[in-house]
């Protein structure tokens, strides 16, 4: 037991360790192998040197380590053969696992007290009454909150998921923020009630304690309707996680999966509490905690409340504008040989990428494009929006794997003082990051939230699939203005031609 | 009133996990707190795996199941995939993305 503690201790020092690195670019990787290592010892050491109260070794090895070994092998297959682009819909994935794993551990515990109950007919309000041995209101507390939280999280990861990807689609209905709020006090007042009430002590029911088959006495029980109403808290918990991502647009996805991964976290930290097992409780505490201040910190970047974003009003009044009485004004095409004169005989262009470079692949031609600018003395560079994307950073991930240099990507604030002496401004698949309205119209379920200035420089070209709003499904003014000339097509391939164009010029 | 005696016997009881609690929320808050926009991606990922430290409660739970419950076996089975697909897939996700600012790090 010893032993274990001590790698608990070492497992909890790499995940601080693991966390502080991977918050700097040159230590990051060797971050997550330190985490990586000390969850593996964390891991095995409990498979080997775990021993309960009683002192009782683990059992059923076989079962645990053919467990271990088709998680291994899946979730290692899946994660060497995502694309980069699809790594948003990853995270929210795994986060769902996590949060399953939780919830079912919940189960097991209810299902351990359960299955060790004995039915006793002669007492109870029904006639009988499951006897269960050693239990508390505490225990069932920690037990039904850890459940809650892992199924929302899995439920919620899912959706997000299906999102992502383009499976499920925004799904928004007139009160919908209401049906929300009642679900998540019905699922909250259900459970304190549940956990006040579970289990019944025998002295409130006129006894002290019932005597079981093997002769000790306990004195707390459980109604067979109780058991019930702990499966029925599950199908709760899941419906809401469910309907709070559902009406969730795009701009707050990064928001919802980043909440998603606390919860999670929360989850783990419950079953540390469970088993007063300290290396879960400190990995779980710190992923809740810092997973709640990355939150705050995206809903503050799109200057959002977090219970806007959780009772998931967003969508419905962003489709609301949409669907409004906001006229679509006139927007100019340029050709594809305008567009590549302008950019090469250019001082300096920036390139703004949005999600849309993300679902074209486009980030290695983007690359090219970079490059071949360069060769004939134009100054590129990258503007970077915090939430472009579908989550923070998701943009500088993908740069950086078509080996655009670290330099070249600007920060928000920096890239608004360099557009005012930009000659060119490229956006590729980005939308509400650069939508005016942020600024201008208090209307607009954006604004307030900073954006990328692009209405500085001399010249704005959009590179868009078609004139359809972003995914917040707000109109973009930007696409209507004087200095701005759409350049349709996806992409890539609209990148391909301007390269092929530009050597020509 | 029974409720709030039992309340403060578990704390006693479980004191250094309460100590646990409160210093992880402000360790938690205060590591992520200076991270560059750049790694909150790879950052939210690595800390993705990290909670997949729930296996180890799965890992428990299964280990103590009859060997002959086996719905418990079942549930039990699919909890301990579904964390070692948040542990493995985490980290190697995580990997793949820092992997890349390395890459052109050592170009630059």
């Amino acid at each position: 037991m010893s032993i274990l503690t001590i790698i608990y201790l070492i497992g909890s020092l790499t995940f601080i360790i693991g966390l502080k690195m991977l918050s700097h670019p040159e230590s990051a990787r060797k971050g997550n192998l330190v985490a990586a290592f000390g969850m593996t010892i964390a891991i095995f050491g409990t498979i080997f040197l775990y021993r309960d109260e009683e002192g009782h070794k683990l059992h059923n090895y076989i079962w645990i380590f053919a467990a271990l070994i088709v998680g291994t092998l899946v979730g290692f297959l899946i994660a060497k053969k995502v694309q980069m682009t699809a790594m948003p819909e990853m995270v929210s994935l795994f986060n769902g696992m996590g949060g399953a794993c939780a919830m079912l551990i919940s189960i097991l515990e209810f299902k351990h007290i359960s299955d060790n109950a004995i039915v006793d007919t002669t007492s109870g309000q029904n006639g009988f009454m499951l006897i269960a041995g050693n239990t508390s209101h505490l225990h069932m507390l920690i037990i039904v909150v850890g459940m809650v939280i892992g199924a929302v999280s899995f439920a919620g990861s899912m959706i997000a998921w299906g999102k992502l990807n383009g499976k499920i689609k925004d799904l928004s209905y007139n009160g919908q923020t209401y049906v929300n709020l009642a679900l998540l006090i019905g699922l909250v007042g259900l459970c304190t009630w549940y956990i006040f009430k579970t289990p019944v002590s025998g002295a409130e029911l006129g006894g002290i304690g019932f005597t079981l088959t093997d002769g000790t006495v306990a004195t707390q029980g459980l109604f067979p309707m109780q058991v019930y109403i702990f499966y029925g808290i599950i199908v709760l918990a899941l419906v809401y996680g469910i309907m709070f991502v559902l009406p969730i647009g795009g701009a707050d996805m990064p928001v919802v999966i980043s909440l998603l991964n606390s919860f999670t976290g929360m989850a783990a930290a419950f079953g540390g509490f469970l088993y007063g097992n300290q290396v879960m409780l400190t990995g779980g505490i710190l992923v809740g905690a810092a997973g709640t201040l990355l939150t705050l910190l995206m809903c503050k970047a799109m200057n959002r409340s977090l219970q806007n974003v959780l009772l998931g009003s967003f969508g419905s009044s962003a489709k609301a504008t949409a669907g409004g009485s906001k006229e679509q004004g006139n927007y100019k095409e340029i050709s594809l040989s305008d567009a590549s004169t302008i950019m090469a005989y250019a001082n300096k262009v920036m390139i703004v990428p949005g999600y849309g470079l993300a679902v074209a692949q486009a980030q290695h031609t983007c690359h090219e494009l970079e490059k071949l600018l360069e060769e004939r003395g134009v100054e590129v560079k990258y503007a970077i929006h915090p939430v472009a994307g579908r989550m923070p950073g998701h943009m500088n991930v993908l740069l950086a794997e078509a080996d655009v240099s670290y330099e070249k990507l600007l920060e928000m604030e920096d890239a608004n003082e360099e557009f005012k002496s930009t000659d060119v401004v490229l956006i590729l698949g980005a939308n509400d990051v650069v939508n005016p309205a942020a600024k201008n119209d208090p209307s607009s379920p954006i604004f307030g939230m900073p954006i990328l200035e692009v209405e500085t420089a001399k010249n704005v070209i959009v590179n868009k699939r078609s004139m359809k709003p972003g995914y917040a499904g707000i109109e973009n003014d930007l696409f209507f203005a004087p200095k701005t000339s759409m350049l349709f097509g996806d992409a890539k391939a609209a990148i391909q031609k301007l390269v092929s164009e530009i050597k020509n010029v | 009133m029974h409720t709030i005696i039992q309340l403060l016997h578990w704390f006693t009881a479980h004191i250094e996990m309460v100590y646990i609690v409160l210093l992880s929320i402000f360790l938690g808050i205060e590591v992520i707190g200076r991270v560059p926009s750049v790694l909150h991606t790879p950052l939210m990922s690595g800390a993705n795996a990290i909670h997949g430290v729930v296996i180890i409660g799965a890992i428990i739970v299964m280990g103590r199941v009859e060997p002959d419950n086996y719905i418990a076996l079942v549930i039990g089975f699919l909890a301990v995939v579904l964390g070692t697909l948040n542990v493995v897939g985490g980290f190697v996700v995580t990997d793949r993305m820092l992997e890349m600012f390395k890459k052109k790090k050592a170009k630059s």
